[in-house]
């Protein structure tokens, strides 16, 4: 029989409902993998929640048997500390909320327990989700359960991949059947490449950003993360939704994702922009995207070239708007109302000292290029003009998408590295999103399939981008994706 | 336009950040790193290109102008690093 751990979403919905297993016993076998993973110090949970998963999966339980079980009734989740939840502290992996405690629950985990999910906890990631790497955590980088096969690297500890690395790790490890994610420049899709998993990030607007920690208003967006296409297509349809608690969430109706899995890819067209392919790019990365269009192909969809000419400017645009919208929203944290507080000689010094402790150091560079660009005297010459190249990228894919349904690139140029690589610069760093801001930029969807393992023995994926509001195109040609690159490869540490 | 520690130390106060002397030369050539990467942005011609700030705002809305929520004091004073009665507290302002 397989293992609990190893099942998917979808499966364990069916054995539950069909009483061969219960969600206590699901339940049970995460957390015993849950202490199992942290007995070997891969820090994935900031704070887990093993008392309340067992008293959700018994509630769970006792709905099933009376015929009230929602989507993912019974399900072990875990919960990207981004994501407020009632009760449970929730720190955005930052020292500035250490003792924060929500009194409210955030619309998309409210929608995720409505449906009966049950929390395993509160996963690590990127101080207020800025890297790529999980190493910004104040909590201590995450530790991918994926080790290469090189026996000179073996030693190496790996990032996960971040922003959201407790997310992807857990998944990966089996510790979790799913998780949620936010992705402001690629940290659902990025690192679901880096451990061999599934991740897509809707459009913006399509799930409530209401009760999720800010870091980049008009780039944040929630995701899912699995182990397959359907299981996050399944998570997603109970995710999204209109919220009138966000501003910016979108009223259309939420499709039902799971009809367009496994739905005939033929005649469909997928564009291969013709400026993702970089110098200095790892050649492995390349022949794997010209594997996964030769999936596509051979599932009857007809590969076309596209151009999205402002594409090299899509980091830098990042790279300005995203610190600018932090550090307007960072300002919140001043020691007043909730989180860290220092004392200071008067107000200001107790704000200024407040901060300088609370935050790590990528946060504080992030509020200073933001605080600097928003500037008097700058504010056009930035801010501005990132804006209106902003326009012109979005513009690229309106155009592309004329052309075709849907578009194949990597979602990095690489595979995982090692903790404490690209630490010491920080636009090393930042070129790990090459190739996913573009959508963020844009408010497109985009998913990340795992297609292969690369020589060194790590996982690589491949990203679909979409229309806006249509997931299920996506859903669909990553579903034939899935089949055609038939991924099962295991991380060496499962639970 | 490069930044000198003048300038680090004029962001930090903007930015309510209390970073050392000793570290602002640093922070300064991280800065101008990245600033000068950006600069690249210069190629790009915009004439005439609207800036986006919300690539939704053709869904914008408005809501009715009444009160959802409220009287939740004790919700809100919950996480407060300092409080008295139904009030956050802070370092003595006016003298």
């Amino acid at each position: 029989m397989t293992k609990l751990t190893d099942l998917t979403i979808t499966e364990a919905v069916h054995k539950l409902n069909a009483k061969d297993i219960s969600a206590v016993e699901l339940t049970d076998a995460h957390i015993a993998a849950c202490e199992k993973a942290d007995k070997a110090a891969l820090n994935i949970f900031i704070t887990p929640t093993y008392d309340l998963a067992r008293h959700q999966a018994k509630e769970s339980d006792a709905r099933r048997a009376v015929g009230q079980a929602g989507a993912l009734d019974g399900i072990p989740l875990a919960i990207k500390d981004l994501f407020c939840t009632k009760g449970v502290r929730t720190t955005a992996a930052s020292h500035i909320l250490n003792n924060f405690v929500p009194t409210y629950e955030s619309t998309v985990t409210q929608k995720l327990f409505g449906a009966g999910g049950v929390m395993l906890g509160k996963v690590n990631l990127d101080e207020f989700a800025m890297g790529s790497s999980g190493v910004t955590s104040a909590f201590g980088p995450t530790i991918s359960p994926w080790s290469g096969t090189d026996p000179a690297q073996a030693a190496r500890k790996l990032v996960p991949g971040g922003s959201s690395s407790g997310s992807a790790a857990a998944i990966a490890a089996r510790i979790a059947m799913g998780a949620t994610g936010t992705d402001t420049g690629g940290s659902i899709r990025q690192p679901a490449s880096f451990s061999g998993i599934v991740g897509i990030r809707p459009t913006y607007g399509r799930c409530s950003r209401w009760g999720v920690i800010a870091y980049a208003s008009s780039l944040d967006q929630a995701g899912s993360m699995a182990r397959t296409v359907g299981d996050t297509a399944l998570m997603l349809r109970t995710m999204a939704g209109f919220d009138p608690k966000d501003a910016t969430s979108v009223d259309v109706p939420v499709p039902d994702y799971l009809a367009a899995l496994g739905g005939s890819v033929k005649g469909m067209k997928i564009g291969i922009p013709h400026e993702y392919r970089i110098d200095g790019i790892n050649p492995e990365t390349n022949a794997l995207w010209d594997k996964g269009a030769a999936i596509l192909r051979e599932a009857g969809a007809e590969i076309v070239p596209i151009n999205l000419p402002h594409t090299k400017y899509a980091l830098p645009v990042y790279y300005i708007i995203a610190p600018a919208e932090a550090s307007s929203n960072l300002a919140r944290y001043d020691g007043v109302r909730f989180g860290l507080r220092v004392e200071g000689e008067n107000l200001n010094d107790m704000y200024a000292a407040t901060r300088f402790a609370g935050f790590g150091k990528e946060v504080r560079r992030r509020i200073m290029i933001g605080t600097y660009v928003l500037s008097a005297g700058y504010y056009d010459a930035y801010y501005r003009k990132a804006q209106r190249v902003r326009r012109l990228i979005r513009h690229d894919f309106l155009q592309a998408f004329e052309k075709c349904d849907a578009i194949l690139t990597p979602p990095s140029p690489g595979t995982a590295f090692a903790i404490g690589e690209k630490q010491d610069d920080p636009l090393q760093m930042y070129l790990e999103d090459v190739f996913t801001v573009t959508l963020n930029l844009a408010g497109l969807p985009g998913i990340c399939v795992p297609v292969g393992l690369a020589q060194n023995g790590l996982p690589m994926g491949l990203q679909l981008i979409g229309r806006a509001f249509d997931e299920t195109t996506l859903f669909k040609v990553a579903s034939a994706l899935e089949k055609g690159a038939g991924f099962t490869a295991k991380p060496p540490f499962t639970a | 336009m490069t930044i000198d520690q003048k300038t680090v130390a004029k962001i930090a106060s903007l930015a309510r950040l209390k970073i050392p002397v000793e570290e602002q030369n640093a922070v300064a050539g991280e800065l101008n790193k990245i600033l000068a990467w950006v600069e690249q942005l210069n190629e790009v011609d915009v004439e005439g290109i609207e800036p986006l700030a919300n690539v939704n705002d053709a869904f914008l809305r408005a809501r009715p102008d009444v009160v959802t929520e409220g009287g939740s004091a004790q919700d809100i004073l919950a996480n407060a690093p300092s409080q008295t009665a139904d009030f956050f507290t802070v370092p003595k302002v006016v003298e």
